[in-house]
């Protein structure tokens, strides 16, 4: 119950500075986003399930508060969650290269898809501009913020959370 | 201890079952229209106190920094001030465009008709759209304050953006300047009608673009006021919405199109106005008697 809390918790706060916060912090516009890092922490440390579901929570908060259809964020963050799973076994707890390179890439590959399904669609044709003045400086704020965020999420789960998870472990199984 | 349930899913299984969640909820969103209204109205109440407060950190921040020199009294002056000028300027265009108007219809009609003053409502902004992609934020005035979809935004000088979604206690407005936004507008002098068109190709320039202008030539030119249109369904008549920077003719000759700077600044937009009246369209008083 207290680990579910703390995912709970960590799932609003992140959400809404990433709402304050990290749009106080834009450059030139453009903010990083804290949300993937977030669910690839998430994917990273707990496995796959338990990415999938922070990706799918998170997400469904984005598409309930801005407008988007319901189902559209929530689904692209739950990918990036589950697919980040796949690397639970792989992965070191002291390495920071891996969630980095994972950030950036689940970074890109969540605006790509944004791009694609609701920009490309309606006509906006010019991919380029898009990639270099949204898609990429967003990729590089956030991999700066990934080395700064990463290791207090890791803190976060393994101070508070005693739980050893398993890859199947579902959020409804932690206790 | 509950004991272990036997079922358990493995996680390729989940996120099959957990996309067709998420595909039937988009569709069935656009199919019905109706998008998840109690639930946003719960997390709302948790995540608004929160957004609140960073935005109150935010705001003292600002004022410390303000409060430099030890003139808190001139910065809250200032403030009160500030409030008012943009509500004056906001009335002062509505009674430019009441102005004219009024000689107009006295020609044409001999009757004086007048605008009703909008009922307005002070909200401040506490948050934008997490992504990068659209211009969409949250303000903290909602149902409970007489805010509704559909909903026109002022701020300063002129036409901010529309409510898209409401809460009990918040609201997201679309800013006119998001790739998503259309608004039907007329230039103010002439009264010929265009579309206001955001787009976010024009990030660095601020600037938004117009289209389908129908003008005999000449008529229109550059610094003209383009304003909301009484043809639009959404948009109250007579909002400021921008300056008209360039100009262009389509290739059919008939048309025109170019780039406004709208008359808000969206680059600091923390106080905004909201307008509680809706524009009167018999299409959604059937959709509400419904």
């Amino acid at each position: 119950m207290r680990n579910k809390l703390i995912l709970v918790l960590m799932v609003l706060i992140s959400f809404f500075l990433q709402c304050t916060l990290m749009k106080g912090i834009a450059i030139g516009g453009i903010s990083p986003n804290l949300l993937v890092i977030l669910c690839i922490s998430a994917g990273l440390m707990m496995g796959k399930t338990c990415g999938l579901f922070i990706g799918f929570f998170t997400g469904l908060l984005v598409d309930l508060f801005y407008g988007y259809y319901p189902g559209t964020n929530a689904a692209l963050y739950m990918y990036l969650g589950f697919i980040s799973g796949f690397f639970y076994q792989i992965y070191y707890d002291d390495d920071i290269k891996l969630p980095i390179l994972l950030a950036t890439a689940g970074d890109f590959l969540y605006n790509f898809l944004i791009f694609a399904l609701l920009f490309l669609l309606q006509g906006n044709t010019d991919f380029f501009f898009y990639l270099r003045r949204v898609i990429l400086p967003e990729m590089i704020y956030t991999l700066v913020l990934t080395a700064l965020v990463y290791r207090l999420y890791y803190k976060i789960i393994h101070r508070f959370m005693r739980v050893k998870f398993k890859d199947s472990d579902s959020l409804w199984f932690v206790k | 201890m509950k004991k272990k349930r036997n079922i358990r899913m493995k996680s390729k299984h989940m996120i099959i079952l957990m996309t067709i969640l998420c595909i039937s909820m988009a569709a069935g969103a656009f199919a019905t229209g109706i998008s998840g209204d109690s639930a946003r109205t719960v997390v709302g109440y948790v995540i608004v106190p929160f957004e609140q407060g960073i935005n109150t950190i935010g705001n003292w921040l600002l004022s410390v920094q303000d409060n430099f020199q030890n003139v808190k009294k001139l910065a809250e002056e200032n403030a009160t001030l500030k409030t008012q000028v943009e509500e004056l300027t906001v009335q002062n265009n509505e009674l430019t465009q009441n102005q004219k108007d009024l000689t107009r219809l006295r020609e044409l009609y001999n009757l004086d008709q007048e605008y009703s003053q909008y009922p307005k409502i002070m909200a401040e902004v506490i948050a934008k759209d997490p992504g990068n992609w659209y211009h969409t934020f949250t303000i903290d005035k909602g149902r409970d304050d007489g805010v509704n979809v559909n909903s026109n935004v002022l701020a300063g000088a002129g036409l901010v953006g529309i409510v898209t979604e409401v809460g009990s206690n918040w609201a997201a407005v679309r800013s006119i300047i998001d790739d998503d936004s259309n608004v039907s507008a007329q230039i103010s002098e002439t009264e010929d009608p265009c579309i206001v068109t955001g787009n976010l190709e024009l990030i660095d320039s601020g600037k938004v673009e117009f289209s389908q202008l129908q003008s005999p030539e000449g008529k229109v030119s550059i610094g003209d006021r383009v304003v909301t249109s009484h043809i639009s369904d959404r948009f109250v008549k007579g909002l400021l919405i921008g300056y008209i920077s360039e100009i262009k003719q389509d290739s059919n000759n008939l048309t025109y199109n170019g780039y406004l700077v709208p008359a808000a600044d969206f680059q600091h937009l923390q106080k905004v106005l909201v307008i509680t009246d809706l524009k009167e369209n018999p299409r959604e008083e059937d959709q509400n008697a419904q």
